[in-house]
């Protein structure tokens, strides 16, 4: 996708210091919503059971003796009070309680440690790679190719070529992701033997194991976005601008790529970089059937260990990435379209 | 016992997901009723009746909710009575549906067959000599003896039948509509009917003969084989795709039908009333809508699983535990899903605020309550339809990927993704188990797309923006 040249008017000064307070601001904002995010998954997971349900739930729900679910509570520093600590001297009063050790701590990074012991936050640094690996590409071209088919479809409008692509999309978009997924597997890799069926390395032989999951995550994700950019660029299509790029004889391959593309640049960016962010948190699908070491398979594994903690640092990290996402969408505005201001 | 008469004898059920279902159907029906009234949206509704696409598309879906409706007639059959003994009600509850298909519910075999097979997948030592081979299977095939030259004509005569008698039934239906249709052109000039609206009828007649031509052949071929072969512990997989459509319409509907109330009476508040009630509210769903979905629904599920765990008192049967796990899904997934309704809403209100005859309304003093009910939720109407009719895909389409990630509906509860999960694991298996996978990926595919065109023909047909 070519970025659009940033159009400096003015001195770079008088661009940069209001959308400095602009940022300021918006993450201010995001504060009071992290703040609501954390009350609720804890209240998700420490009110609506409590710590003993869970201790239940881990050990097996019958035969658990008391000083069991003592023992899995202290491990695990959930044997405080949830918010109120009555038996604590001063300020301990508030910290030494499961809110604050739990939920508060995790606004400067500190997860807690995970059922097997591990730190959470280290875990989640040394998986960031991977996840990233097949997920960065993924977008990249998805976005590309996507946004390619979209104009050429466009380009094509109203003939039969156009009639078949818009069928191709909608079938696509209604085969279920995990069809790709299994499918891909098996022709690829068993059928024809290209690559590995599943596996990770972060040497010189990564692209081996990299090449079918972003191929499949590229191909899953085609239809259901480039029905959407056709529709944005149709909608284009009928303004006044373009009839005057035609009238004044410009190619239609110019008049697209060129004219149409970068007015379309505002609705497109206001789907896409949101998730750029949330890159991060990697595919749970893709990751855990092609047994890639990321974020996605942790959380995936979390979830089937029934590990909170993890679960609940993914959730957190997860709207923190989703709130950066809202605030690079409205800073690309400024450099997709030179009039908007955040002032 | 033939399934009428276990029918007739029987205890019924009302599971609460039943239950929410014919409220939907209701909701559904007064809404339809409602909207007839309505010249604007009447309007819309005749051009989605025009589309050729749209009408094909509804007749197979009409056909995936009467599976779902018949499989959501829930009853306890009566035991058979013991002497001087009270009359006795079996402690499984089944559907109308597992009723009508008891032949296929009931004929299990060992372990896997392929489809049509008449030997198991897998070998077994015989009896009375030290060979493995493949037995032959207890149903698949069993009303051909030891005589299997007749099995390529046995197979051939069944595939006739079930195109005679398919195109026979397509005669019925078309026989049937063209009365009803006769009838509605007698009534009074300018009365609206369902059947005049619908030029596309020829299309429905069309598609009804094309899913006869389907069905007739698989089930005339069911009786005596299975069709699309046997799971891992003999069940057949006809009648688990067919158990699922009730899943999936379920997760599809009810979702919506949940987040509804809640997303119309916010959107519009926060649109109407502005201030403090705008930005509680927008600040209830950017908090929301800024968790990933996916862990959202992970971690509620792993919640709610918890509940039902550690309460096993509140769910004395295993229907009703998997029923309430079903509901807990709908709930949660309607949690993560009101907010782009709402959000759409709320700007929806804004716009309408501002518009002529919402002034005047307020100029002639009428209440704030009765403008929002009066004026402005009528003209949001669209915009619901639309959500729900462009929700229910990806609905479908997400249970089957949350049922992998391990939180979805019950290990008991039969669903696409459940079929999908429990046959991933024989890919590996040489040669490979395809047939599960295949069924329930086909169904899916036809109920989805299906969904998605009806969809796309409504969202044109009622969004003025797109109006021709």
């Amino acid at each position: 996708m070519p970025l659009p040249r940033l159009a400096l008017a003015s001195t770079p000064q008088c661009i940069f210091r209001p959308m400095l307070a602009y940022i300021a601001r918006r993450l201010l904002y995001a504060i009071p919503i992290l703040i609501g995010v954390n009350l609720l998954t804890f209240a998700l997971f420490f009110v609506v059971n409590t710590p003993d349900d869970m201790a239940r739930m881990q050990l097996g729900v019958k035969r658990v003796t008391v000083e069991a679910i003592t023992k899995w509570k202290a491990e695990r520093g959930y044997d405080k009070p949830l918010v109120w600590n009555g038996a604590a001297e001063g300020r301990g009063k508030l910290t030494e309680t499961i809110f604050f050790t739990k939920s508060v701590r995790m606004f400067v990074g500190d997860f807690g440690r995970a059922d097997d012991g591990r730190d959470i936050a280290t875990e989640i640094l040394t998986r960031m790679g991977p996840s990233l690996a097949i997920a960065l590409p993924t977008f990249i071209l998805g976005l590309s190719v996507a946004v390619s088919f979209a104009l050429l479809q466009v380009f094509f409008r109203a003939t039969a070529l156009d009639f078949a692509g818009v069928v191709l999309c909608v079938a696509m978009m209604s085969i279920s992701g995990l069809f790709y997924v299994i499918g891909g597997q098996w022709l690829v890799s068993k059928i024809w033997h290209l690559v590995p069926i599943s596996g990770y390395s972060s040497g010189l032989d990564a692209p081996k194991f990299l090449i079918l999951p972003v191929v499949i995550g590229v191909i899953a994700g085609i239809g259901s976005s480039a029905r959407w950019y056709r529709t944005i660029f149709l909608e284009e299509i009928l303004r006044d601008y373009v009839r005057t790029a035609r009238a004044k004889g410009l190619p239609e391959r110019v008049v697209l790529f060129r004219h149409v593309l970068r007015n379309a640049l505002i609705p497109i960016l206001t789907g896409v970089v949101v998730v750029i962010p949330t890159l991060f948190m990697g595919s749970l699908l893709t990751e855990s059937f092609f047994g890639v070491p990321g974020l996605g398979s942790y959380t995936i594994d979390a979830i089937n260990a029934q590990d909170f903690a993890v679960v609940r640092s993914m959730v957190f990290i997860g709207s923190v990435l989703y709130i950066a996402g809202l605030i690079l969408t409205d800073i690309s505005y400024t450099f997709a379209d030179p009039r908007v201001r955040l002032q | 016992m033939k399934w009428f008469e276990v029918l007739s004898t029987a205890q019924p059920v009302i599971l609460w997901s039943d239950a929410l279902l014919f409220l939907l159907m209701v909701v559904v029906a007064a809404l339809a009723a409602w909207s007839w009234r309505q010249d604007a949206l009447a309007a819309a509704w005749a051009r989605v009746g025009r589309s050729k696409v749209a009408m094909s598309a509804a007749t197979i879906l009409a056909v995936f909710v009467l599976v779902g409706v018949l499989d959501s007639v829930h009853f306890r059959a009566r035991m058979e009575p013991q002497a001087g003994s009270a009359v006795s009600y079996s402690v499984e509850v089944h559907s109308v549906l597992d009723a009508v298909l008891a032949d296929l519910r009931l004929n299990t075999e060992k372990t896997y067959s392929a489809p049509l097979a008449t030997h198991l997948f897998a070998k077994e030592a015989v009896e009375d000599s030290a060979r493995r081979e493949f037995p032959r299977l207890k149903h698949g095939g069993a009303h051909l003896g030891s005589d299997l030259a007749e099995y390529d004509r046995d197979v051939a005569r069944r595939v006739l039948r079930g195109v005679a008698s398919g195109i026979a039934a397509a005669g019925m239906a078309w026989l049937l509509l063209w009365l009803l249709s006769r009838r509605g052109r007698s009534l009074a000039d300018g009365e609206r009917t369902m059947l005049q609206l619908t030029p596309a009828s020829s299309v429905v007649m069309l598609t009804l003969l094309g899913i006869f031509l389907v069905l007739g052949p698989v089930f005339s071929l069911a009786d005596g084989y299975h069709v699309f072969g046997t799971d891992k512990v003999g069940q057949d997989v006809l009648f688990l795709s067919l158990k699922s459509i009730r899943t999936g319409l379920l997760i599809g509907t009810l979702t919506t039908l949940i987040m509804l109330p809640a997303a119309v009476l916010l959107g519009i508040l926060a649109g109407y009333l502005g201030g403090w009630v705008d930005d509680v509210i927008q600040y209830l769903y950017t908090t929301l809508s800024s968790i990933p979905g996916v862990l959202l629904i992970a971690a509620a599920v792993l919640m709610m699983q918890v509940v039902i765990d550690t309460n096993p008192e509140a769910f004395p049967t295993s229907a009703e535990r998997a029923d309430a796990r079903l509901l807990a899904l709908c709930l949660i997934l309607g949690m993560t899903s009101w907010t782009g309704v709402a959000r759409l809403l709320r700007a929806e209100t804004l716009k309408l605020r501002e518009l002529e005859y919402v002034q005047a309304a307020k100029a002639f003093g009428v209440g704030p309550v009765a403008i929002m009910r009066r004026h402005i939720l009528p003209n949001l109407m669209h915009i619901v339809l639309i959500a729900l009719v462009m929700d229910f895909s990806g609905l479908v389409l997400a249970e089957a990927v949350l049922s992998y990630v391990g939180v979805g509906v019950d290990s008991s509860t039969i669903s696409f993704g459940g079929m999908i999960n429990s046959a991933r694991m024989e890919l590996a298996r040489e040669p490979m188990v395809w047939w599960s996978l295949a069924a329930a990926f086909g169904f899916m595919f036809v109920l989805v797309l299906a969904a998605n065109l009806f969809a796309d023909a409504v969202r044109d047909a009622f969004d003025p923006s797109t109006s021709r």
